[in-house]
């Protein structure tokens, strides 16, 4: 008899916290669709952001919702964006390939420094007290770029610029993210003619802190007026498309080498 | 006076995881950005409080009147277990980015050795209700501060140059060491 009594004062309890939970979860269940479970299986797991969203999963379920096109995730590109448009039975849009572009030409030989920066080895910190290079826009130089690709797209040259492998580049954007100068940006694979620098510093200023900075000489503007503009001292393509193929060379022209073609050599 | 002494001692002099080294795998797991911390520390203080009150009710509605006081662990199990669940559907609804950072820990707190001695210790003092309660919240905002100092200092580490052997755990559980002992300057303030 003695055993008894434990054995149903266990049973009464778990009883008693069974049935709280059986109406805690009634109260509080959360339906989700299993259809995300489905899509998000699909895509790359990269939780890398570039879509837009905090991660694969919360892609997935816009996607299901209809508040996102499967097309975009870079990551994942055509071949995944079909299929999921094959199992959602809705349809994919074309996909323009992007890949990440440097926006500096300020190699250690082209841009003068302003001494030898010893702190800790990142751009992070090194931008905090303004860098180790007289142009306070260009590029830092310490990899915090290459250190966020996640998938080995990237890398530091001699000269002190980081070097993006366009076949690995999947334009998730971490590297942009990592910049704090914002040097790196996103730009269809197809458009040819980039600005090599950020500098908003005048003229002559620029002139004299680098090499390869843009001046704002206007040589490319009277090339392509509709293509390009000087905006803060900075020559900006405001609609690649509009650059005609023969003007090329007129825009590469450049004085100071900051517009035009990537050099296939170390530039790809 | 004595329950406000209860109260701060269980926050500062014996603090759960500076003084009795209790609930480490959380403590080391979510500690590295402050906010997931926070809400870590918050969990652990709503199970612990909810827990200590209704493990003080089976332990003496129940248990001792029965003479069934060896019922305690498992019994006090059953209880974490449960509210762990309630607290996991509840996370869930409400905010699911913290669900998912929390992600396997938060269902661990079932399994965290810091509530469970709570509720033992507890029992073993003979507290009243109210002490009980009382020490239970104490205990989880003690749990709560160190994490939270934890996540700041570990925030910072992220900068340091800290050599290869000793990156993760180990730099953390010395930093867990340092502020153990840093936390042994309160001890003795309060009988």
């Amino acid at each position: 008899m003695d055993i008894l009594v434990p054995i149903l004062t266990m049973a009464a309890l778990g009883l008693f916290f069974s049935v709280g939970l059986v109406f805690a979860y009634k109260k509080l269940r959360v339906y989700e669709d299993p259809k995300i479970e489905i899509v998000s299986e699909m895509l790359p797991q990269a939780n890398c952001g570039a879509c837009g969203y905090s991660g694969c999963r919360a892609f997935a379920a816009a996607v299901v919702k209809g508040e996102a096109p499967p097309e975009n995730c870079p990551v994942g590109g055509e071949e995944v964006a079909n299929q999921i448009a094959d199992t959602l039975g809705i349809k994919a849009g074309e996909i323009i390939k992007k890949v990440a572009r440097v926006h500096c030409r300020g190699t250690w030989n082209a841009a003068k420094s302003r001494g030898s920066y010893l702190g800790i080895s990142t751009c992070f910190a090194a931008h905090l007290i303004g860098g180790n290079k007289q142009c306070s826009f260009g590029c830092l130089g310490l990899g915090d770029c290459v250190l966020a690709c996640a998938f080995d797209a990237m890398y530091m040259s001699e000269e002190g610029l980081p070097v993006i492998t366009e076949d690995k580049c999947t334009a998730c954007g971490k590297c942009v993210d990592a910049c704090p100068r914002s040097i790196l940006d996103l730009q269809p694979i197809s458009q040819e003619i980039i600005v090599f620098c950020r500098s908003e510093d005048r003229g002559p200023i620029a002139r004299k802190v680098c090499k390869n900075a843009c001046i704002a000489c206007g040589i490319c503007v009277r090339a392509c007026p509709d293509a390009i503009i000087l905006e803060n001292y900075l020559a900006k393509i405001v609609d690649f498309k509009k650059i005609d193929p023969e003007k090329i060379p007129d825009i590469e022209k450049c004085p100071t080498d900051s517009i035009g073609r990537l050099k296939k050599e170390n530039e790809r | 006076m004595e329950i406000i002494a209860l109260f701060f001692s269980a926050i500062l002099i014996n603090n759960f995881v500076l003084h009795y080294f209790l609930g480490i795998c959380p403590f080391l797991g979510v500690s590295k950005k402050i906010d997931s911390a926070l809400s870590m520390g918050l969990a652990v203080t709503f199970v612990m409080s909810i827990t200590a009150a209704v493990s003080w009710a089976i332990n003496h509605w129940i248990l001792i009147p029965y003479q069934l006081d060896y019922l305690q662990i498992v019994s006090f199990i059953l209880v974490i277990a449960s509210l762990v669940q309630l607290v996991e559907m509840f996370l869930r609804k409400i905010s699911p980015p913290l669900y998912q950072a929390l992600g396997i820990y938060l269902p661990l707190i079932t399994t965290n050795c810091a509530i469970f001695f709570l509720a033992l210790m507890a029992a073993l003092k003979n507290y009243n209700f109210i002490e009980t309660v009382i020490f239970g919240i104490g205990s989880g905002l003690g749990f709560t501060l160190a994490i939270i100092l934890m996540a700041g200092i570990r925030e910072q580490l992220d900068l340091a140059d800290v050599p290869e052997a000793l990156k993760g755990a180990g730099i953390s559980l010395i930093v867990a060491g340092i502020m153990a002992l840093a936390f042994l300057g309160f001890s003795g303030m309060i009988k």
